[in-house]
């Protein structure tokens, strides 16, 4: 496998409603390497979308159209249900917005991370059961055991989050999308699953899409951005480079965060350029 | 589990005495005299009050209750005022029958129920799911007695095909495993399966489309797996509910079966209950309705104890 993991090109997600067509990705392209992309922008710029269209998760009416989509040499846009479930989990895997929510509640989470393994795995239950307990522990979750028996509303938001890393992790995929991976969190344990989100993307060689509207975290967490608004990507550049950064919108959303080095009276409010909506997406290929 | 199981047998104990009090008190309160019926109509005061001190009839209602509870206990439901026989037996003999009636309905309208609903939940908006709405909402609004007469009108009179009448051939009561006395089983229980049909429709409906709608499901499908597999999560899911309410259902088939039983002459708790309210045959009717409201209770308790056992979301403790 080359190091170019994911391949999109004018990628677009639309849904057809009755009011007419609502255009939430708007041709957008991008790679992804062996590197931590991260994906910023306000709510509904369409960075969910982007990231589920990746593994075809749209639900109908949405439509998922591309020039080209591809996962190394799989083409994703083309590939049948069944190519697309030995993808899923097993080669791109997606921690949701929410993790609370993305566990069957009636079901441990033991037997919900054995399923994972076993889907794409041929290994008895034992083996699959040992393996999960050893993933709990790389992410720093005490207990395990414990854990493992656990049901999904007996444990905490932080730990919830760090099951559904370790769960999606499991299969050993080679690309995570991570869609806000730690929102719903406060900050001193949205510091810590992240580092161990880090260290984990980092040790296995993977190709991490780091989801946020938190332009900062993004930038202390990536090697990469891509800025989205309205469904394109107004800017890209590195993450050590973003105080170069140009676009307007970059430069305000900058610009609403405080600085405790600099002080100001009155944060900048965003102004919105309708110009910017209609300008064409910029590249992040690579 | 076990402590649960313990505390809710015990809060069972108060329900199954208001229960009994209601039973006793209800029948009382019914208008009529149990004795007009059958003593004759020149029967002098000495005669009638006689009978009633016979039947105990003559003392005050709490000490009335205080007997009919102290036989119950001991197994004995008192005799019936009109055929003379003990309620015990014509009670059991008749809810056996009416249980027969009742199971067989769910068995048929349970899994098109379960069927039907996840099949509308899935298919959630489009022609599917508009059409099981319909035979659902048709199924709980048509009249099931009317139903009855009308299949009795096809597949008996009409066509031949299937009897009308009774558990049995001839108007026997005594129930066996044969082709001959399950041909009698097959309109009613076709009938009063219609309505848990809709409800069981309905309700499955109403949990899959729900849950179907929960992130979860993306999850699901992001860890690689299959339609299939997702709605077993999804049955998974929706079990508890469903039981519960098919556990209802189920009490419901057995006492609300009174104008089926009496369509079809089966001979089953509706039927007798029918038959004590028109005697007047007070022990008869005191004794029927006791045993179904407790047979309601239980199932209560069966539902709670299972929804308890089977999500672990439901306090068990
Ligand atoms: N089922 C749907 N029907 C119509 N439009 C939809 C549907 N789902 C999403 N959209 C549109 O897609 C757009 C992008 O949504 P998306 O979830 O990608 O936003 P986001 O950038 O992830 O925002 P957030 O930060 O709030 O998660 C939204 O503006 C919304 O209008
Ligand atoms: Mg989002």
């Amino acid at each position: 496998m080359t190091d170019r993991l994911l391949d999109v090109e004018n990628l677009r997600v639309s849904f057809d409603t009755r009011t007419g067509t609502i255009e939430a990705v708007r041709g957008i392209s991008f790679t992804l390497g062996r590197e931590r992309l991260g994906i910023v922008g306000e709510s509904g710029s369409g960075k969910s979308m982007t990231g589920r269209a990746v593994l075809k998760l749209i639900r109908p009416p949405g439509r998922v159209e591309a020039d080209r989509l591809a996962f190394g040499d799989t083409d994703i846009l083309h590939a049948s249900d069944r190519e697309m479930r030995a993808l899923r989990g097993r080669h791109i895997s997606m921690v949701m917005q929410d993790p609370k929510f993305s566990l069957n509640p009636v079901m441990t989470v033991g037997a919900q991370m054995v399923e994972a393994l076993r889907v794409h795995e041929r290994i008895s239950g034992a083996k699959a059961q040992a393996r999960a307990l050893e993933m709990l522990e790389e992410v720093a979750i005490r207990e395990p055991e414990r854990v493992l028996r656990l049901y999904p509303h007996e444990v905490s938001g932080g730990m919830g989050q760090r099951i559904m890393i370790a769960m999606m992790l499991l299969p050993q995929p080679e690309v995570l999308i991570a869609d806000e991976p730690t929102s719903a969190l406060d900050v001193s344990v949205q510091l810590q699953v992240l580092d161990i989100m880090d260290k984990l993307v980092r040790d296995r060689g993977m190709g991490l899409m780091f989801i946020s509207h938190d332009l900062n975290l993004v930038a202390k967490f990536c090697d990469r951005i891509i800025i989205m608004y309205a469904g394109r990507i107004v800017e890209t550049c590195k993450a050590s480079e973003l105080h170069k950064a140009q676009h307007p919108y970059t430069l305000g959303l900058l610009n609403a965060v405080p600085d405790l080095e600099h002080p100001r009276e009155r944060l900048d409010v965003l102004v919105r350029d309708p110009a910017w909506r209609a300008a064409p997406s910029v590249s992040a290929r690579q | 589990m076990l402590t649960y199981l313990l505390r809710r047998l015990i809060l069972v104990l108060p329900v199954a005495f208001g229960v009994s009090v209601i039973c006793f008190l209800l029948v009382q309160i019914a208008p009529g005299d149990p004795l007009t019926a059958i003593m004759p109509v020149d029967a002098t005061a000495e005669e009638q009050s006689a009978m009633r001190a016979a039947y105990g009839l003559d003392k005050p209602l709490p000490v009335q209750y205080a007997i009919w509870i102290g036989n119950l206990v001991q197994g004995d439901m008192g005799k019936s005022i009109a055929t003379g026989r003990p309620v015990a037996a014509e009670v059991f003999g008749a809810v056996q029958n009416s249980l027969l009636l009742a199971v067989s309905a769910a068995v048929i309208a349970f899994p098109i129920g379960i069927f039907l609903g996840f099949l509308a939940g899935y298919f959630r908006d489009i022609w599917i799911d508009r059409a099981v709405t319909a035979v659902s909402i048709a199924g709980v609004s048509v009249p099931n007695y009317w139903l009855g007469i009308v299949l009795v009108i096809i597949f008996s009179v009409n066509l031949g095909w299937l009897p009308s009448m009774g558990a049995g051939p001839g108007g026997s009561s005594e129930w066996q495993w044969n082709w001959l006395h399950m041909r009698h089983l097959i309109l009613p229980a076709v009938t009063l399966a219609v309505v848990p049909i809709g409800i069981v429709a309905r309700t499955v409906r109403a949990l899959a489309g729900d849950i179907l709608t929960q992130d979860f499901v993306q999850a699901l499908y992001a860890k690689g797996m299959s339609r299939a597999d997702v709605l077993r999560h999804v049955a998974r899911n929706a079990a508890a509910t469903a039981l519960s309410v098919m556990g209802l259902q189920l009490g419901y088939l057995l006492g609300g079966s009174i104008l089926i039983e009496t369509v079809f002459n089966w001979p089953g708790s509706g039927f007798l209950l029918s038959n004590a309210i028109f005697q007047r045959d007070l022990p008869l009717l005191q004794g029927t309705i006791l045993v179904l409201a407790l047979f309601f209770v239980a199932m209560n308790l069966i539902v709670d104890v299972a929804q308890a056992a089977i999500d672990p979301r439901i306090q068990r403790t």
